[in-house]
C-alpha cells in the first residue's frame, strides 16, 4: 500500500519542494485557496472525521470551528513537542516530509483566518526543525508563504520555535506559555486556546501528524478519507512500534488494524520470546495484555480493556519484563517531567517513585502496594492538566494486571529491620 | 438581561453578580471553601487543588438548546464533569455547588495529605504556627496521620535568604505562588520566581540586592504557611502570645492602617515590646497592603535606646534631668516673658490632638499667631479644603473613562501605596497623566507624559488647565491631548507634590489644579465622589496640621486671620536677628535639617521631642514626648480621612503625650484645667474645626463589613492582624461637595530660567533620617546620596559613573555617588539626602564643591 503520511518512503526527496509539488503537493492548498471558502474547508475536514493525532482525538474540524469568526488575530500552532515515551512519528514527518505538514497548516490558517503559523519543536528536535525551516524557506521563495500565497489575497507567515525540552510543553496551554517566553506550565481551562490562546488570541493547536493529514483530505475529499478506518476513527495512523519487537519503527496503517497485526508488521516478538504486555500509548496509557491484542487500533478500540490508543506509541514487552520495574521507569519519567504547578501531580509522582523505588530495592511492604494504589487513585480527576491524570496509568494498570509481581517483590524482601522500623512508626 | 446570577451552594440559594467565582459566592453566605493558592486580590490559578467542589451544571437539550427538566419541572443537573476548582469556576445561572459531599471531602483530605507529605511539620518552631492556614485547614479537613514513610520525605534548606529582609524555608513552601503572583500582578516587581520544576520547584530571587522591592513584607502575610518570614520577626514570638493593637503608619500621607503585635518580654524588663507590624484592612486606604518602610521602620518608636526619658533643663551649660513640674514651670514662665516675640514651630508627624493643643497654647495662651510647620514643603491646604478628594471616594473604583493626573511627585518613593493604587487604576483603564521634570516609575503606566523643563512646572500646569478650557481644540500637542482627556473624564483625581518646585510655586499649582476640577461652572469634577485634589504631603499628618490651624494665617478649620503671624521663614529670620526671643519647637529638628544654623539670638529655646536632636542639644528645656505607639490619637491622611490609632506599648520613661505637655503648660499660662484624655481634646477639635463636626472617637472607630472578607477559616490570612476591628476613619467633606467653591483667580508667575545645570532633589523611600535610622533591619537598604545626570552632561563635567563627589547639602558636605542615566539634559537629580524646602532648583556652582 502506498503511504499517505509517510510518503517519503515511496517518493525519494519529497522533502524538496519541486519533488513534493511534482507529486501533487500543494494541490490541496491551491484547491482551498482558489475554489473554497474557509467555511467549506472546515466542513470538509469535519466531514472527514479527522481527529487529533496527538492522542486526545478531538475532532479537528470541530476544533477549527470554535475559532470566533470575527476574531482579528488568530494563530495556528503546530505541536511538535513530541515527548511522549516511545513516540517518534512527528519527528520523521518533520524531517522527511515537512511540506505536507506545512501545507496542512496553511490550509488550517486559511480555514480559521490566521495570519501566522508557529511550529513548536521540542528542544532536542534540531534536525526536524532544520528540515522544516529549510522547507519553509522554499515556500517563501515560491509564493507559498508570505504575502499573497499562490497569487490569492491570502497571506500567512510561518515561524519555527524550539522549546527547551520539557514533556509538559506538549500540553497545549503549557506550550503556549512556553512560546510566549514564560514558564512552560499549563493553565486551568477555561479559557480554552480557541478563545484565548497565544498572546490571549484565539489559537488552533494541532499535532504535526494531524496537519499532515489535511492536504490529501482537501485533494481527495472527505469520502475518500472516511472510506478508510472505522466509523468513529477514520483515515491512516502512524504507529510508533518499540520495545521487544524485531523491527521497531514507524508504521503507517489504516485505523482498525489490530495490535496483533501491528506486532507482526514489526517483525514479531524479538528473539521469539513470548508476548507479555504492551503500553499502547507510551507511558501515559494503561498497560494491556494478550487478551487485548485483537482489539482494533481506534480511539475507542481499547475501551473494553480500560486503555486508550492515544498517540499510538506502542511499547511491546516480552515475558522477561519485570512489570514493577516498568512501572517504576514510567513513574520516574513522570516525576521528572511534572511541572510542579498543581499539588497532586507534583507530590503524587514524587511519592509514587519513592515507593516503587523501595519495592524494587526489596524494601517494600504489602502496605506500600496499597499506598501506591491509593496515591494514584487520589490523583485521579484532581490534577490541573492531563499529565498528572495520565501519570497514574502505568501504576494502576500494572497493579491491576500483575498483582502477583508486586507481591513477589514484597515477599522476597521482608527484612526484620524493616518490620521493626514499621512497628516504631 | 440581569447581571445577577442565582445559584445554590449546599442547599442555600445565593444571588451574586455574573462572573463571580464560586469560592467568592460561597464566602458571601459564610461558606469558607478551603484554599491555598487562591487569594481574592490575585488572579485565580487553580493550582493547589484544595478548593475542589462538585458542580452541577443545568443540562440543555442539544437540539433545542432548552433546559432538560426533571420530574419536578426543574432543570436537570449534570454533575458528570468531575470535581471543579471553586476558585477558577465562575458562577452560572441555576448551577448547584456541593462542598461537603464525600468526593469533595476525599479530595480535600487527599490534597492535604499530598501537601503534608513534603512538609516538615515543624509547627512547634514555626512563626506561622497558630495562625497558619495549612495548620488550620489540616485540622478541619485533613487526616490525623500520614502514610508517607518519614525517610521518603524531601529535606531542603530551611534558611534561604531572599535578600536580607525576607527568608525562605524551602521545606515549608507549598508552591502556591501567592508571593510570586503578588510581586508580578499586584506591585509589578517580578523579582522572585520559581526555579526548576516538579518537586524540585523552588522560589528564587532574581534581583540584586535580593528581593529588591518595597513590598516584600506583604508576601509573608499572604504566605499560607511559614515559608516566608521577615528578618525582623522570624523566631521572635508565637502568634498567640501577642496582642494586637490597631495603629497607623507614620511615614507618609497615605495613612495605612496597621496592627502592632506586642507582647511583654522578660528581656525588656517585663515591658510590652512591638514584635511586628502588619497591614490592617481598610479597602479605602491601603486595602491589605503596606510598604516595607512602614513594616520595618517602626523601631524608633519603642525599641530605640536613644529615646529621651525625662525632662531636661540647661543648668550651668549642661542639660540635666529635672522633674516634670520644674520643667513645665520653667517653660511656661519663659514663654510668657517675651510678649509677642514668641514663636512656635511644629513637625507634621504629630497627632491632631497635639497640633490643636499647640496652636491653642500659642493663640489663646500666649496671644501669638507666630506658629507654623518647621519644614514647609507643600502649600495648598486651603485649596484642598475646597476641592480635595470628595468623601465617599475610593481610588479602587477608578478605571476606564476616568483620569488621574500626577504633578511633580514620585509617588513610588513618596507614598508607595498611592503609587500602587494609581498604577492599578491605570491598569483598569484610567488615563494617567504625569507631569514632572523627569521620568518616574509612573511613566510606564501613563497614557500622557510631559517632562517640563526645570523651573517650568507652574507653566506646564497652567498650560494644561488652559488647554482643558478650550473644548475640542486639541492641537496635537501631548499636553493638549492630556487636557482633553482630563476634561472629558468621568472622574478626575489629581495628585500634586513638591518635587523640583518651591513652596510658593506649589500654592500656585494647587490653585491651577483646583480650577481644572471646578471647570464647567459647578458642573465639573470637584465635589463628586472619586474626584478631587490629593496633596502628596511630606508627612503623615501635614493635612491635620492645616486642619488644626498650625499656620500663621489660618486658625482651626481654615478660619482666615485678620492679622497673620510670622511664617516659618520669618521665624527663622527673627531667631537670627533677635526679633523672636523665645521659640518652642515640637517634633521637629530645624537645626539638624539645616533650616536654622544655630540658636541665633534666641533668649529661650524649648524643644519637645522623642530624641535629643541637634536642635534639642541647643535647648534650654527639653520635654520628652511619647511616640504614637505609646498613646492614642488621630491622624488625617492626604485623602482627608481622620483615623484613630491606639496605644500599643506602655510609655517609655516619664514621657507624656505631646498634647498633655502642651495642656499642662497651658494650665500654667491661664488656659485652665488640662483635659485628661486625647478623646476629650478631639471633642474640642470637632467643635473648633467645622469640617470635623460630628466626629468623635466612637464614630472614627466604626467598621463595616469589607470585601474581601479576611475573617473566617478559608486561609486568605488566618492570623489576627489583618482584620479591621478598630475603625475605618471618616473623611471630611470638601467645600465643593456642598457647592461652596469658586475658581481661583491665579496670578501670572514668572518662569524660572536656569543658567547651567539645574539641581533637583528627588525622593527615595529609604532616605536616611532620624526615624528610619533606628531600624537596623533596613540598614543595608538606606538610599546612598546619589547624583544622577545624563551622559552628555556628565562628560561635560568630567564625571564618570561611580565617582564620589562632594555635595553641599543644607550646610553639610555629603559624598554623593555619580549615577549616569536618562535624566533630561541640563538637570541633575540628588537623592538619598534629606529634603530641604525652598531650594528645589539651584545652581550647580552653589551646590557642588570640588
Amino acid at each position: 500500500m502506498a503511504h499517505i503520511l509517510l510518503r517519503h518512503r515511496d517518493v525519494e526527496n519529497i522533502h524538496k519542494l519541486d519533488v513534493y509539488r511534482a507529486n501533487g503537493g500543494y494541490e490541496g492548498l491551491k484547491k482551498a485557496l482558489t475554489e473554497m471558502t474557509p467555511a467549506e474547508v472546515i466542513d470538509v475536514v469535519r466531514a472527514s472525521g479527522l481527529r487529533g493525532r496527538g492522542g486526545a482525538g478531538f475532532p479537528t474540524g470541530i476544533k477549527w470551528g470554535f475559532i470566533p469568526k470575527d476574531a482579528e488575530e488568530v494563530y495556528i500552532l503546530i505541536n511538535t513537542d513530541e515527548s511522549e515515551t516511545g513516540t517518534f512519528k512527528d519527528r520523521e514527518l518533520s524531517e522527511k516530509n515537512p511540506h505536507q505538514v506545512i501545507e496542512g497548516a496553511i490550509i488550517a490558517a486559511y480555514a480559521v483566518g490566521a495570519k501566522r503559523i508557529y511550529n513548536y519543536f521540542r528542544g532536542e528536535f534540531m534536525d526536524a526543525g532544520y528540515a522544516m525551516e529549510e522547507a519553509v524557506q522554499e515556500c517563501y521563495a515560491n509564493g507559498l508563504l508570505g504575502e499573497n500565497i499562490l497569487g490569492t489575497d491570502f497571506s500567512c507567515d510561518f515561524v519555527c520555535h524550539y522549546g527547551a525540552g520539557a514533556y509538559i510543553c506538549g500540553e497545549e496551554t503549557a506550550l503556549i506559555k512556553s512560546l510566549e517566553g514564560e514558564r512552560g506550565q499549563p493553565w486551568s481551562k477555561p479559557p480554552f486556546p480557541a478563545i484565548e490562546g497565544l498572546y490571549s488570541k484565539p489559537t488552533v493547536v494541532n499535532n504535526t501528524e494531524t496537519m499532515a493529514n489535511v492536504p490529501q483530505i482537501l485533494v481527495n475529499g472527505a469520502e475518500w478519507y472516511t472510506s478508510m478506518g472505522t466509523e468513529k476513527s477514520t483515515g491512516p495512523k502512524i504507529v510508533c512500534m518499540s520495545g521487544h519487537v524485531e523491527n521497531p519503527g514507524n508504521y503507517e496503517v489504516i485505523m482498525g488494524t489490530t495490535y496483533r497485526e501491528l506486532i507482526e508488521m514489526a517483525g514479531g516478538m524479538r528473539d521469539g520470546k513470548a508476548f507479555k504486555a504492551l503500553l499502547p500509548s507510551g507511558g501515559s496509557g494503561p498497560v494491556i495484555t494478550a487478551d487485548a491484542l485483537d482489539a482494533p487500533l481506534t480511539y475507542e478500540g481499547l475501551d473494553a480493556h480500560n486503555s486508550v490508543m492515544g498517540s499510538a506509541s506502542v511499547i511491546v514487552m516480552d515475558e522477561t519484563t519485570d512489570m514493577v520495574w516498568a512501572a517504576q521507569k514510567m513513574i520516574h519519567f513522570f516525576h521528572h517531567e511534572s511541572c510542579g504547578k498543581c499539588t497532586p501531580c507534583r507530590e503524587g509522582t514524587f511519592w509514587m517513585e519513592k515507593v516503587l523505588h523501595r519495592l524494587m530495592n526489596g524494601q517494600g511492604t504489602e502496605k506500600d502496594i496499597e499506598t501506591l494504589n491509593s496515591v494514584a487513585a487520589q490523583m485521579k480527576g484532581r490534577t490541573l492538566c492531563a499529565l498528572g491524570e495520565f501519570a497514574i496509568n502505568p501504576v494502576l494498570s500494572t497493579i491491576r494486571l500483575f498483582p502477583e509481581e508486586y507481591k513477589a517483590k514484597v515477599k522476597n524482601s521482608q527484612s526484620e529491620d524493616w518490620e521493626k522500623a514499621l512497628a516504631t512508626q | 438581561m440581569s447581571d445577577l446570577v442565582k445559584l445554590i451552594i449546599d442547599g442555600v440559594e445565593v444571588e451574586v453578580p455574573k462572573g463571580t467565582l464560586i469560592v467568592d459566592a460561597a464566602k458571601q453566605i459564610g461558606n469558607d471553601i478551603p484554599v491555598f493558592c487562591y487569594h481574592p486580590k490575585l488572579e485565580p490559578v487553580g493550582m493547589c487543588r484544595m478548593c475542589l467542589v462538585e458542580v452541577g451544571f443545568p443540562m440543555r437539550d442539544r437540539a433545542t438548546g432548552e433546559f432538560v427538566l426533571d420530574e419536578n419541572g426543574k432543570p436537570k443537573l449534570n454533575f458528570g464533569r468531575g470535581l471543579q476548582t471553586a476558585c477558577t469556576t465562575p458562577v452560572g445561572e441555576g448551577i448547584e455547588v456541593r462542598t461537603t459531599t464525600e468526593p469533595v471531602k476525599d479530595a480535600q483530605s487527599s490534597v492535604l495529605e499530598f501537601l503534608l507529605s513534603s512538609h516538615p511539620l515543624d509547627c512547634p518552631i514555626c512563626d506561622k504556627g497558630g495562625e497558619c492556614p495549612l495548620q488550620n485547614l489540616t485540622m478541619q479537613h485533613g487526616h490525623g496521620t500520614t502514610r508517607m514513610v518519614y525517610s521518603d520525605k524531601l529535606h531542603l534548606n530551611k534558611h534561604v535568604p531572599l535578600g536580607e529582609l525576607i527568608y525562605l524555608d524551602q521545606e515549608r513552601c507549598i508552591q502556591c505562588a501567592r508571593c510570586i503572583r503578588f510581586q508580578e500582578e499586584v506591585v509589578d516587581d517580578p523579582v522572585i520566581r520559581f526555579h526548576n520544576r516538579g518537586r524540585r520547584t523552588e522560589i528564587v530571587t532574581m534581583s540584586d540586592p535580593g528581593f529588591n522591592s518595597y513590598w516584600s513584607g506583604n508576601t509573608t502575610d499572604i504566605c499560607p504557611v511559614g515559608a516566608l518570614t521577615t528578618a525582623d520577626f522570624r523566631f521572635g514570638a508565637r502568634p498567640w502570645e501577642m496582642k494586637p493593637a490597631a495603629s497607623l503608619c507614620t511615614h507618609c500621607p497615605v495613612g495605612c492602617n496597621t496592627t502592632f503585635s506586642t507582647r511583654r518580654e522578660a528581656k525588656s524588663g517585663g515591658k510590652h515590646v512591638i514584635k511586628r507590624v502588619m497591614p490592617r484592612q481598610n479597602e479605602w486606604v491601603n486595602e491589605l497592603w503596606m510598604c516595607d518602610k512602614g513594616r520595618f521602620g517602626h523601631h524608633y518608636a519603642a525599641d530605640s535606646a536613644a529615646r529621651l526619658k525625662r525632662p531636661l533643663i540647661r543648668k550651668n551649660g549642661e542639660l540635666v534631668e529635672v522633674s516634670w513640674s520644674e520643667a513645665l514651670d520653667f517653660a511656661a514662665g519663659k514663654l510668657q516673658q517675651y510678649g509677642t516675640a514668641v514663636a512656635g514651630l511644629s513637625g507634621d508627624r504629630l497627632s491632631n490632638e497635639d497640633l490643636f493643643q499647640f496652636q491653642k497654647l500659642f493663640r489663646k495662651g500666649l496671644k501669638s499667631h507666630n506658629i507654623d510647620l518647621a519644614a514647609r514643603r507643600l502649600a495648598g491646604g486651603d485649596v484642598v479644603a475646597k476641592v480635595g478628594l470628595s468623601s465617599g471616594s475610593n481610588l479602587k473604583e477608578l478605571g476606564k473613562g476616568d483620569a488621574i493626573i500626577v504633578v511633580a511627585s514620585d509617588l513610588h518613593e513618596e507614598a508607595p501605596v498611592w503609587w500602587l493604587r494609581v498604577k492599578q487604576a491605570a491598569e483598569r483603564g484610567a488615563a494617567l497623566i504625569v507631569l514632572n521634570v523627569r521620568s518616574t516609575r509612573l511613566d510606564k503606566y501613563a497614557s500622557h507624559v510631559r517632562h517640563y523643563a526645570p523651573g517650568q512646572a507652574v507653566d506646564a500646569v497652567r498650560q494644561l488647565v488652559n488647554f482643558a478650557k478650550v473644548e475640542g481644540d486639541s492641537n496635537g500637542d501631548a499636553l493638549s491631548a492630556a487636557a482633553e482627556t482630563a476634561a472629558n473624564a468621568n472622574n478626575l483625581v489629581i495628585f500634586y507634590g513638591s518635587e523640583g518646585v518651591d513652596y510658593e510655586e506649589t500654592a500656585v499649582i494647587a490653585q491651577h489644579l483646583a480650577n481644572l476640577l471646578l471647570m464647567k461652572n459647578g458642573d465639573g469634577h470637584a465635589g463628586r465622589p472619586n474626584n478631587g485634589l490629593i496633596p502628596v504631603w511630606p508627612h503623615n499628618n501635614t493635612q491635620g496640621a492645616w486642619d488644626m490651624g498650625v499656620h500663621p494665617a489660618f486658625g482651626p478649620g481654615y478660619a482666615a486671620l485678620e492679622t497673620p503671624g510670622l511664617n516659618a521663614a520669618a521665624i527663622y529670620e527673627g531667631a537670627a536677628n533677635g526679633e523672636i526671643k523665645a521659640l518652642f519647637v515640637m517634633g521637629a529638628d530645624p537645626v539638624g535639617d539645616g533650616l536654622m544654623a544655630d540658636r541665633g539670638q534666641l533668649e529661650f529655646l524649648a524643644v519637645q521631642e522623642l530624641f535629643l536632636t541637634e536642635t534639642a542639644q541647643l535647648a534650654d528645656v527639653v520635654l520628652p514626648a511619647q511616640s504614637w505607639a505609646e498613646r492614642e490619637g488621630t491622624f488625617t491622611s492626604g485623602e482627608r480621612r481622620v483615623q484613630r490609632y491606639y496605644p500599643a506599648v506602655l510609655p517609655i520613661g516619664d514621657n507624656k503625650a505631646d498634647w498633655q505637655i502642651l495642656a499642662e503648660i497651658g494650665e500654667r499660662v491661664g488656659l485652665g484645667k488640662p483635659a485628661f484624655a486625647a478623646s476629650l481634646i478631639f471633642n474640642e477639635v470637632a467643635k473648633a474645626v467645622t469640617q470635623y463636626k460630628g466626629m468623635d472617637y466612637r464614630t472614627l472607630a466604626q467598621v463595616v463589613k469589607q470585601w474581601p472578607d479576611v475573617g473566617g477559616e478559608d486561609g486568605y490570612y488566618a492570623g489576627n492582624a489583618q482584620k479591621n476591628r478598630a475603625g475605618l476613619g471618616q473623611v471630611w467633606a470638601s467645600a465643593a461637595e456642598s457647592g461652596d467653591a469658586v475658581a481661583y483667580d491665579v496670578a501670572e508667575t514668572a518662569v524660572h530660567v536656569n543658567d547651567g545645570l539645574a539641581l533637583i532633589r528627588t525622593a527615595a523611600l529609604y532616605t536616611p533620617g532620624t526615624l528610619i535610622s533606628q531600624s537596623d533591619v533596613l540598614a543595608d537598604r538606606l538610599a546612598q546620596p546619589t547624583i544622577s545626570l545624563n551622559a552628555q552632561d556628565a562628560a561635560q563635567m568630567e564625571l564618570a559613573e561611580g565617582d564620589l563627589i562632594d555635595v553641599n547639602v543644607a550646610g553639610d558636605t555629603i559624598a554623593a555617588l555619580v549615577h549616569i542615566n536618562n535624566t533630561p539634559a541640563g538637570l541633575m537629580l540628588l537623592s538619598g539626602v534629606p529634603y530641604v524646602a525652598g531650594t528645589a532648583v539651584a545652581q550647580i556652582g552653589q551646590e557642588i564643591k570640588d
